[in-house]
């Protein structure tokens, strides 16, 4: 098993027929994930063709979840439209949105968090790479990829792995499949100031996985969620952790790309956040090259094995 | 995006929230001009950056205070002239300052007592909050941690908004007499206002302050807008002020490149925020000081990689450089080809170390190693770095 997603999982693609939508939802089809049904209003009855692949297209998420069934959708929809398109998706029934929009004003997610609360929908993101639960086949094709993770760098395995940041989560999974550990799910929770999901939400969900043995946290400086979550992995987490704070060099109050990497205060910096690390018994990656050693020797330590 | 006081209280005008009157001039030949708009008498003269700790700043000429109080208009002009066209060094500005081409003239209000007020998002409860304390003209972060119980907040929620008695816990937190809270709360509720419809990340007025005659005003204003959401207020773009930006991250941005720079000699071109960032930890790790911040995205064009290089290039303190690509989707070779042609055409001289990983890695190192190119190769993030500050140091 893995988290949220499954090779089983359908999807639905919001943003389809934009560029950035159609190019990606192409490489999860050959991922071999099932990619059903492709939403773009005003584009209802048309098909997304790709290879062997015809992907009908509806005007509206709820359209596109009564013909298909599926409960999992991925939003490539332009920022100024991406709200609208998420809470569209909620008011469908989906059970998780995963959201890859950069760029999404931080008044727009203030309202969609709002508009959600209580709801069963899950949204990952917004401004994140998305998600991967890798499959059984050659370089883990077969797997469930959402969003623009290279899906052909995963392996199918048990170690569990959460990030803000897109490059840093490859670079974390690289290490671990160089070294045949496998990965569970590999969650991209964004870099925005609100997001949907924490790092403490993925957190527990590792946590329940049976399949999960180990998790790599991957956190930058700005905001205290790597703090509340690693307060609750010395609580509750007995699978080996290793974590990793990407800014220790970054000037207090520039923003540096995610609009949550920038610090304010004096418990959002890199240094307060690795010695919350080191005090919640978390290995801490010394460097970004030491991710997947770091997880090995937390493993190690408490006589885990993760392959 | 920033901009100046004499533009955040023009917009706090327009919401309603009470500011001194004043009026700016970009040119010692519009002092008198702007001098006839206020009240002969106590004026007090801003020098207009976007930096704070003005007050306490000098001028690189040696003239000490980028804020000024003056008892009359004539002394007003004077103070002015010094400030125009000089280079202000606050704590926020580093040692190279920020030149003054905006002084604005304000009257100088007779003060009771001086309050702190903010509205902005509070992360860990994904709505704005505004905080107020009765510490005003401090540094707000000192009062937070020395004495807390003087700092009030409200959370506002977005689908209700700000309700009346968030707002009367507020001025009750305050202390302010019925008169002043009466004018403190409508002075918060258009504060709010503003900062919910101009899609503001911050807005801080340090010190918000009552009068003798029992007004309230915002004495200072700091006023800073979400990026994301300029494209819906045509109005507010308009008042970015490009003189208080750093001219290599303007031509950055026209690449749709981030780039900050910082004071190191080692130059970084990253894909990836999260990946950019860790790249500038682990030079420092390994010994090195990075010389900026640049990530050329998720994608990475050629286009892309040689206007990378040429703003790298640009910062004349830089005596190496580290490219350190994840390429995940994007083709390694074309990334490769793409440094070798930027290479050539900016005649590279300095020490180059190139990490490649991913999707056809093996063809890009070999165009790498063909270019007939000193490029130096590294395998791993901590290989290449320790590369590169070897071969700088």
């Amino acid at each position: 098993m893995a988290i949220l997603i499954t090779p089983e999982s359908k999807i639905i693609v919001q943003g389809i027929t934009g560029d950035f939508g159609g190019r990606h939802a192409k490489l999860s089809l050959d991922y071999g994930t099932q990619v059903v049904a492709g939403v773009t209003p005003g584009k209802g009855g048309q098909f997304f063709e790709y290879k062997e692949h015809r992907v009908p297209i509806y005007n509206s998420v709820h359209e596109a979840v009564a013909a298909t069934g599926a409960k999992v959708s991925v939003v490539f929809v332009p920022p100024p439209f991406a709200a609208d398109a998420i809470v569209e998706g909620v008011d469908a029934g989906l059970e998780l949105i995963v959201t890859i929009t950069e760029g999404i004003p931080v008044r727009d997610m203030v309202r969609v968090k709002r508009a959600i609360a209580g709801r069963s929908t899950r949204l990952v993101g917004p401004n994140c790479p998305g998600l991967v639960s890798p499959g059984s086949g050659p370089q883990s094709h077969g797997g469930c990829r959402i969003g623009i993770a290279p899906g052909y760098i995963h392996r199918k395995g048990h170690v569990g792995v959460v990030s803000r940041s897109g490059t840093l989560t490859y670079e974390a999974v690289f290490q671990l499949t160089s070294k045949n550990i496998g990965q569970s799910t590999c969650v991209g929770i964004g870099g925005d100031p609100v997001n949907g999901t924490s790092h403490l939400d993925v957190i527990k969900m590792f946590n329940d996985d049976p399949e999960t043995h180990g998790i790599v946290l991957i956190g930058e400086i700005g905001g205290t969620a790597e703090v509340e979550a690693a307060r609750w992995i010395r609580d509750n987490v007995k699978k080996p952790v290793a974590g990793f704070i990407a800014g220790a060099t970054a000037p207090a109050g520039r923003r540096m790309g995610h609009a949550g990497a920038i610090v304010g205060g004096t418990e959002d910096t890199a240094a307060a956040k690795i010695a919350v690390f080191r005090e919640c018994g978390i290995e801490v990656a010394e460097t970004p090259s030491d991710m997947a050693d770091a997880l090995l020797r937390a493993a190690k330590a408490k006589g885990v094995t993760l392959t | 995006m920033n901009i100046h006081e004499y533009q955040a209280k023009a917009l706090f005008e327009k919401f309603g929230v009470p500011v001194p009157k004043g009026a700016a001039a970009k040119a010692a030949s519009e002092f008198d001009s702007a001098l006839a708009l206020l009240p002969e008498g106590p004026t007090m003269v801003k020098s207009q950056i976007h930096a704070g700790g003005r007050g306490k700043g000098t001028f690189t000429d040696g003239f000490k205070g980028g804020v000024k109080f003056c008892k009359t208009k004539a002394d007003a002009k004077e103070m002015a002239g010094k400030m125009i066209n000089n280079t202000l060094v606050t704590v926020q500005t580093g040692p190279a300052g920020r030149k003054v081409q905006t002084v604005y003239f304000t009257v100088a209000s007779d003060i009771k007592k001086e309050y702190y007020l903010a509205i902005l998002l509070d992360r860990a409860t994904s709505r704005p909050v505004i905080v107020a304390s009765t510490e005003g003209g401090m540094e707000i972060e000192k009062v937070a941690h020395e004495t807390p119980e003087k700092i009030f907040k409200v959370y506002v929620d977005p689908a209700y908004g700000l309700a009346d008695f968030q707002v009367r816990q507020l001025t009750s937190g305050l202390g302010l007499s019925p008169a002043e809270a009466k004018g403190a709360a409508k002075l918060i509720r258009n504060l709010y206002t503003m900062y919910w419809e101009t899609d503001a990340a911050m807005i801080e007025v340090n010190p918000l302050i009552t009068t003798p005659t029992g007004d309230v005003l915002a004495l200072d204003a700091k006023v800073s807008f979400d990026s994301n959401a300029l494209f819906r207020h045509p109005e507010i773009t308009a008042l970015r002020d490009l003189n208080e930006e750093d001219s290599k991250e303007i031509e950055a941005s026209k690449f749709n490149l981030s780039y900050i720079a910082l004071d190191g000699n080692i130059a970084c071109l990253v894909n990836g925020a999260g990946l950019a960032m860790s790249t500038m930890d682990i030079i420092k790790h390994y010994g090195g000081n990075p010389a900026n911040f640049l990530d050329v995205g998720g994608g990475a064009s050629k286009e892309q990689v040689i206007a990378a290089f040429k703003i790298i290039l640009g910062d004349t303190n830089v005596k190496g450089i580290f490219v350190n690509i994840f390429g995940g989707i994007m083709d390694c070779n074309v990334i490769a080809n793409g440094i070798v042609e930027a290479v050539k055409e900016v005649g590279l001289t300095l020490p180059l170390v190139v990490r490649l990983e991913g999707n056809n890695v093996a063809a890009g190192k070999t165009t790498l190693a063909q270019s007939g190119l000193t490029i130096v190769s590294g395998d791993t993030m901590a290989d290449a770095a320790q590369k590169i500050v070897k071969l700088v140091a």
